[in-house]
């Protein structure tokens, strides 16, 4: 039999999916016709193009078409033959014996006039995004119309394309579909701490052009000017199909279906937003799911029927959690507000206070998943609890729907745990929880928890702490040893990890030398020695060229070091000298020399600040607006040989044409007449990545401040080996929690970071002049305890194009 | 076969869980302190790189076994087989005391 979908999209998508999994003698033969070029993709997360995900990233079909589907891509259904059961397209005909509708919504855009004008967009499709994308390239600002879950969306996006944003939303508060006035209020309240206009209770009445500018005219007083317009003012129905051919559509639009999903042609069924279930539409990805389930049911002979759904939502927008679920009003309502966090909840109570009904929750919903569940029962612990911030510890019911998307239940998530899923990913592959918006994969982790299956966070077999835990341990318990530390908090004698991390912990802390005492025996191969280990067991020796300046004699000094001790020498892209090939006993007598003629450890051995990369800068370059190579100079001496979780590269750039390439580095910084623009996060590596702009035109003051915090921060709450990068990706908000806590100050910890780096700065001395002062340390520099100056027998050299290089050592492996 | 023991240093030289190298003829020798003030030597030849640096290894612990890691690539050999837990390798052991604060360590 034939199966006719019109429409790829979430919903549809899910159909053909669930029929294949189902259909398991091959009964029907399934045509899909689909208007977007693309397969489905996961619209729920279509923002997510904003923040570099790719189309790739976003589809919801990897592994390709299931076999037995014919997916035409491109192909918009133009008309229903009902009478001939037969479907039209530009293309040809395709004839059905049973078919699905799942063409979704259009986005509304009220009538005003002048909305399609150029510079006007929407907010529905990948295409609608990358137009929008490529239209803000080089504007400056930009108006959402709509404060609903969508309008707040785009203006996230506007946002992250660097535009001055601001809102429209015609209720008299924003998401007036989730939040009652007070909610709403408390939404308004953290999105204007982020630089977004909002304007509540007007709308659009008029769009007129003005150059490239466009003029916004709203039922008031008010009229706004911008660069380009988003609409995501809410979205219609797309039953214009349904109505040509004759098919019943609700009063409010939709296409009309009862509970099993059909239409008033009992050949015809509609699904997804496209669907007014007994005459009711849902806005939400999980309710279509559930219709395309049925519909799966009934082409295979079931009787399974749409019993409605839950419409709750959990979300973030502009980093703000916002909730909702349930009825938001009832005979009882009790509210929490504490304007100074930002947080607002209300739970919907009978008036014997003995149901909970719904609620809202915004600033923080942790106690979410606990309360939906509970909607219909007694609230489940103390209520004021649930009102002030954080979840209280309350079991989950059996029944309570832990992913709301997909539909699956707690038991349903411990059944996969039981089976043998042991993390997140198993347990996603196994019930398709946590795969759509994923807001549950908390919830799931806390179930994987427990259920005793340990989620490892551990940093080795050593330490069941990580090391942000080991970092705030020895910071707030004072530890000064490994040994004191595995003691209390450990067990074993350590290993190559923790023992390094242990050391850089100690080191960012500021413990003195970092081959003092016990710190010698902790330390990994390249910090033991002060240099870099190679292939054949020599080392190379970096010294430190801040913001890669240097004077003609010490250029000298570097060449007949290499000279007099055989080095192989290369200019690194850090902007400095790489001197290759030194045995363990001649690094005194190297840094001897150099630290004789004013150089310095480079740390090109340390998880630690490596360069500050500059061009040249206002002082030779005509393009130049500010002295690159001043501040790149003081930026490297202020941060030399800090301890990191990881290597830390910056750059500074005198311009705009970004010489240095300061958006490949951890914080990169580019000169603009006003001053200075700082990015954060980026890395060049395995896995490029661009930084983010973090601060604008900002003073010398501003930037070194704000370095010294992000710097510090990053320092005590990042992983062993995790780059800026991923660690701004983990924090949760992103950049935006970045900014809280380091420009905003709202954890009260800026005074402390800034003590830190104070303390930092204050102790500096260098390394290497240290060692060559202190026999003790000195003494470790041998080739061999028993004849110490005599060098490993086993190096071999070549030569190749004038330099030393190593000859190939035999290995023996298996 | 009889042991032949050659003097490598003193004792208090060694750094507790740290290595050092001895050249004993031609064979090279990394030698160990564990925290516990005992002593290990294994071959200095890291099998996997062929580059003579196991003495130049973190020292810690497997489970309840003594172990280098190589700070080449980072598998762990343990101090007191030579077995290498982490690749099909194997170093030499070399039997090794302290004779009036000196350490000594045993060849063929
Ligand atoms: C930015 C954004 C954020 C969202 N966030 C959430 C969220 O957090 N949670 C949530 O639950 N939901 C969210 N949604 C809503 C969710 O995406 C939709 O509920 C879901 O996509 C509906 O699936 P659908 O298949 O019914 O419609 P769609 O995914 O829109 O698919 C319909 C498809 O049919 C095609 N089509 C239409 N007419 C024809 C025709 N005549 N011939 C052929 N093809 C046709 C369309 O081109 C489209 O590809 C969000 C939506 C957007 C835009």
């Amino acid at each position: 039999m034939r199966l006719v979908v019109v429409g790829n999209g979430m919903v549809g998508q899910r159909l053909i999916e669930a029929l294949a999994a189902r259909d398991t003698d091959g009964r029907w033969s399934v045509t899909v016709l689909a208007e977007e070029h693309r397969r489905a993709y996961d619209r729920v997360r279509l923002s997510a193009y904003f923040e570099g995900a790719t189309a790739e990233d976003l589809t919801l079909a990897p592994a390709g078409v299931p076999s037995g589907t014919d997916i035409r891509l491109g192909e918009p259904v133009l008309a229903v033959d009902r009478a001939a059961r037969v479907v039209r397209t530009a293309a040809g005909s395709y004839p059905y014996d049973a078919l699905v509708l799942a063409t979704g919504s259009f986005p509304f855009v009220p009538p005003a006039p002048g909305r399609d004008a150029r510079g006007c967009f929407v907010y529905r499709t990948l295409d609608d995004l990358e137009a929008l994308r490529e239209y803000a390239n080089g504007r400056s600002d930009g108006i959402v119309v709509g404060g609903g879950l969508l309008g707040l969306e785009a203006a996230n996006a506007l946002r992250l394309l660097g535009l001055r944003t601001s809102v429209v939303e015609f209720a008299p508060h924003l998401m007036p579909m989730q939040l009652d006035p007070a909610g709403g209020a408390m939404l308004r309240r953290r999105i204007e701490e982020l630089d977004i206009a909002v304007h509540t209770g007007t709308g659009v009445t008029a769009i007129a052009t003005d150059g490239d500018r466009l003029r916004v005219d709203t039922a008031g007083e008010l009229a706004l000017e911008a660069d380009l317009v988003v609409f995501a003012a809410g979205v219609r129905p797309r039953d214009d199909l349904a109505r040509t051919a004759g098919l019943a559509v609700a009063e409010r639009g939709g296409i009309l279906v009862d509970s099993s999903l059909r239409t008033n042609d009992p050949a015809v069924f509609a699904i997804g937003e496209c669907a007014a279930v007994e005459g009711r539409c849902y806005g939400l990805v999980a309710p279509g799911y559930a219709m395309a389930d049925v519909v799966v049911d009934r082409l295979l002979g079931g009787a399974a029927a749409f019993g409605g759904a839950d419409t709750s939502t959990k979300l973030k927008l502009l980093g703000v959690d916002v909730a909702s679920f349930g009825r938001t009003a009832g005979a009882l309502d009790v509210v929490y507000a504490d304007p100074a966090n930002g947080l607002y909840a209300k739970l919907a109570l009978t008036d014997d206070a003995g149901t909970l009904l719904g609620g809202i929750l915004v600033g923080d919903a942790t106690a979410y998943g606990a309360l939906r569940a509970a909607v219909g029962g007694p609230v489940p612990g103390k209520l004021a609890d649930f009102l002030s911030a954080g979840a209280p510890d309350v079991a989950l019911p059996g029944h309570a729907q832990v992913c709301s998307c997909n539909n699956v239940t707690k038991d349903a998530v411990l059944a996969a745990i039981g089976d043998g899923c042991g993390d997140v990913p198993a347990v996603k592959a196994c019930t398709r929880a946590g795969t759509t918006c994923g807001s549950c994969v908390p919830l799931l982790k806390s179930l994987l928890a427990e259920a005793g299956v340990a989620q490892s966070t551990a940093l080795c077999e050593h330490f069941a702490y990580t090391r942000q835990e080991l970092f705030d341990l020895v910071r707030v318990r004072g530890i000064r040893t490994f040994s004191a530390l595995v003691a209390g908090y450990g067990t074993g004698r350590g290993c190559d990890i923790c023992k390094p991390t242990v050391a850089s912990i100690l080191a960012s802390l500021g413990n003195g030398h970092i081959l003092d005492g016990e710190q010698a025996a902790l330390q990994d191969t390249n910090d033991h020695f002060l240099a870099n280990i190679q292939r054949d067991g020599t080392y190379s020796v970096v010294p430190r060229i801040p913001g890669g300046e240097i004077t003609p004699e010490r250029l000298i000094v570097i060449g007949e070091v290499a000279r007099d001790f055989g080095l192989y020498t290369k200019i690194t892209g850090g902007q400095r000298i790489d001197l290759l090939g030194a045995r363990v006993e001649q690094l005194p007598d190297i840094w001897r020399r150099l630290v004789a003629a004013g150089f310095e450890s480079g740390h090109a051995y340390g998880k630690a600040l490596r360069t500050v990369k500059s061009c040249v800068g206002s002082t030779w370059c005509r393009y130049g607006v500010q002295d690159s190579v001043g501040l790149a100079v003081a930026l490297e001496l202020r941060y030399r040989g800090l301890r990191a979780p990881h290597k830390i590269k910056s750059a500074v750039s005198g311009c705009a044409r970004e010489c240095a390439e300061a958006r490949s580095k951890d914080f990169g910084i580019i000169a603009t007449e006003q001053g200075w623009n700082l990015y954060l996060g980026g890395n060049g590596g395995f896995r490029p990545r661009h930084a983010d702009l973090f601060l604008s035109d900002v003073d010398t003051d501003t930037l070194v401040r704000t370095v010294d915090r992000f710097l510090m921060y990053y320092i005590r709450t990042a992983d062993r080996l995790q780059r800026t990068a991923a660690w701004i990706e983990g924090l949760d908000g992103g950049l935006d929690h970045l900014r809280a806590v380091i420009v905003d100050d709202r954890l009260g910890l800026c005074a402390d970071l800034d003590a830190a780096m104070a303390r930092h700065v204050a102790a500096h001395t260098d390394e290497w002049r240290d060692v060559l002062e202190d026999p003790v340390k000195l003494r470790r520099f041998v080739s061999f305890v028993n004849a110490p100056s005599t060098p490993d027998p086993s190096i071999s050299v070549g030569r190749e194009r004038g330099q030393p290089v190593p000859l190939r050592l035999p290995a023996v492996r298996r | 076969m009889t042991v032949v023991w050659t003097p490598v240093c003193r004792f208090a030289d060694l750094l507790a869980e740290r290595g050092v190298a001895a050249l004993i003829g031609d064979a090279q020798v990394a030698v160990f302190r564990l925290h516990d003030d005992r002593l290990r030597a294994i071959g200095n030849r890291d099998p996997v790189s062929g580059a003579h640096v196991l003495s130049r290894g973190v020292v810690g612990s497997r489970g309840d076994r003594a172990v280098v890691a190589s700070p080449m690539h980072k598998q762990a050999y343990d101090l007191d087989t030579g077995e290498c837990l982490d690749a099909d390798a194997r170093v030499p052991v070399f039997p090794i005391r302290v004779r009036g604060g000196v350490v000594e360590v045993g060849t063929a």
